[in-house]
């Protein structure tokens, strides 16, 4: 296998360039797809047969809901690959990616909330699925303040990877803790080994909103990084470059 | 042969000193280690006061209150672990010493639980009386803080360890280290309430095991990793 993809993702100049030109597909495609999701979901899609039409926030609840918990996997790798081979590049991601991680977390119980109003008859209840998602919203927040807490960016970029790390360890056992401890929540509605028990024409519109939504994430991620990367590197000759350029534009 | 003697002999007397050490500085500053035990009683006593005296809730709350009173104190006695070490210096020393990191913190941690969980476990009695649960039910909750205790410290001490470089790490402790110790809470709570409800505790206090056994094996290779990183600061 050809490595050398791997060994230019230690260049945030590489990285830099490359995000730019990516940056624009992944974003219009995100917006568009999430667009064509949207109305889809909320005007074409069939009515539940129980639920009505409430059951329509899926098409964002669900979705965020994804993103909230591959955000933190994708932050998993990253602290591994940041520890193992000290690539600064695997920071910048946790840097960037944990806001928007506890962004969507939160979206995901919100979203939760609302509809848990019309078909659990409240806004909150102490199940299973809800309080793993909480307890991953303050994991957010635990590396967050880490990494500000923390004033020299390698001390704070080390520091965090460890704690991503520890509360991967940890993920799984909160998960199983309070599905045995409680649970009221419906099954995931996606997985990958069994057929999604809605018909199409609700599932279809969903798989766009999931797709959608990753290629925001990578596109908000990508501009995150961009202005880590600038940021960061603000001493080396072609940041001053690029932002001399900029600054005359 | 002798080589080998040599070294297992350095071990055990590094891991003395810094058992002889901790327990006596500990000795020296006795009423830092009565402040948390002190918090321990006043958060319980402010349930009853703050939202109700009747005995009937205060029986179903005892186990819960007990056990956030105890990870609260604990939380709140964290930032002595690693601090005093880490502003006099001897922190380094312990990380350059020839020694495995990951013996000496575990160490550390285990006393630290001694010093802090022990003396909690030792009073939970006297208050969960107060708070009405019933006498049969004593040892049961004695029993999971005494596996409980020991998780929070030893998670707790990875959030010590990150946080040691900082001036005032005390909340950002709590942030970081009382979501992790949910898992804890939950079964430390709910091997109680099946007590309470005549069912068999005996799983329950499995996964308890089970979960002193992962913190006892994993979290010292994090804190060993979380120190050697504030240290080269």
């Amino acid at each position: 296998m050809n490595w050398t993809w791997f060994y230019k993702l230690g260049s945030p100049k590489w990285f830099y360039e490359t995000a730019n030109k990516l940056l624009p597909w992944f974003l219009w495609i995100g917006v568009l797809m999430l667009v064509i999701g949207t109305v889809w979901g909320l005007v074409f899609a069939p009515e539940d047969y129980q639920q009505g039409n409430s059951f329509r926030i899926i098409y964002l609840h669900v979705p965020s809901a994804i993103l909230a918990q591959s955000c933190y996997m994708m932050m998993a790798v990253a602290a591994i690959i940041s520890l193992v081979w000290k690539m600064k590049l695997a920071d910048m991601f946790i840097a960037s990616a944990a806001p928007i991680g506890a962004a969507f977390t939160f979206l995901a119980l919100f979203t939760g909330a609302v509809w848990g109003k019309p078909t659990w008859g409240t806004w909150w209840v102490w199940d299973a699925r809800l309080t793993a998602m909480l307890v991953l919203l303050f994991l957010y927040f635990g590396v967050i303040a880490l990494k500000s807490a923390l004033e020299n960016i390698d001390l704070a970029s080390r520091a965090s990877a460890i704690l991503v790390l520890v509360g991967v360890v940890n993920i799984p056992i909160i998960k199983y803790s309070v599905e045995w401890w409680n649970t009221l929540h419906q099954p995931a509605t996606f997985t990958l080994t069994e057929k999604p028990a809605m018909p199409p024409e609700m599932w279809m519109p969903l798989l766009v909103m999931v797709l959608g939504m990753y290629c925001f994430f990578t596109a908000v991620a990508l501009m995150r990084m961009k202005n880590e990367i600038l940021l960061r590197e603000r001493r080396t000759k072609w940041v001053k470059t690029i932002i001399s350029e900029d600054i005359k534009r | 042969m002798s080589r080998r003697n040599h070294s297992e002999q350095g071990l055990l007397s590094v891991l003395g000193v810094v058992l002889k050490r901790e327990f006596l500085s500990a000795y020296r500053s006795r009423q830092e280690l009565a402040n948390p035990l002190v918090f321990f009683i006043i958060v319980i006593v402010l349930f009853p006061l703050g939202v109700s005296p009747e005995p009937v809730f205060l029986s179903k709350a005892a186990a819960g209150l007990v056990w956030v009173a105890a990870l609260l104190a604990t939380m709140l006695s964290l930032d002595r672990l690693f601090q005093s070490d880490y502003d006099d210096g001897s922190l380094e020393q312990l990380v350059l010493c020839a020694q495995p990191l990951y013996l000496i913190v575990l160490i550390k941690s285990l006393i630290h639980w001694s010093l802090t969980g022990l003396p909690l476990i030792m009073l939970s009695p006297f208050l969960a009386t107060m708070l009405h649960l019933e006498a049969q039910h004593l040892p049961v909750l004695m029993l999971t803080l005494l596996m409980g205790t020991p998780v929070i410290s030893l998670i707790g001490g990875i959030g010590a360890a990150l946080t040691v470089s900082l001036r005032s790490g005390g909340i950002l402790i709590s942030l970081l280290v009382l979501p992790l110790t949910i898992p804890v809470l939950i079964f430390g709570t709910g091997t109680v309430q099946s007590s309470i409800d005549g069912l068999s505790v005996a799983g329950h206090f499995s996964i308890m095991g089970m979960m002193l056994a992962l913190a006892l094996t994993l979290s010292p290779f994090a804190i060993a990793a979380a120190l050697k990183i504030s240290v080269s600061d």
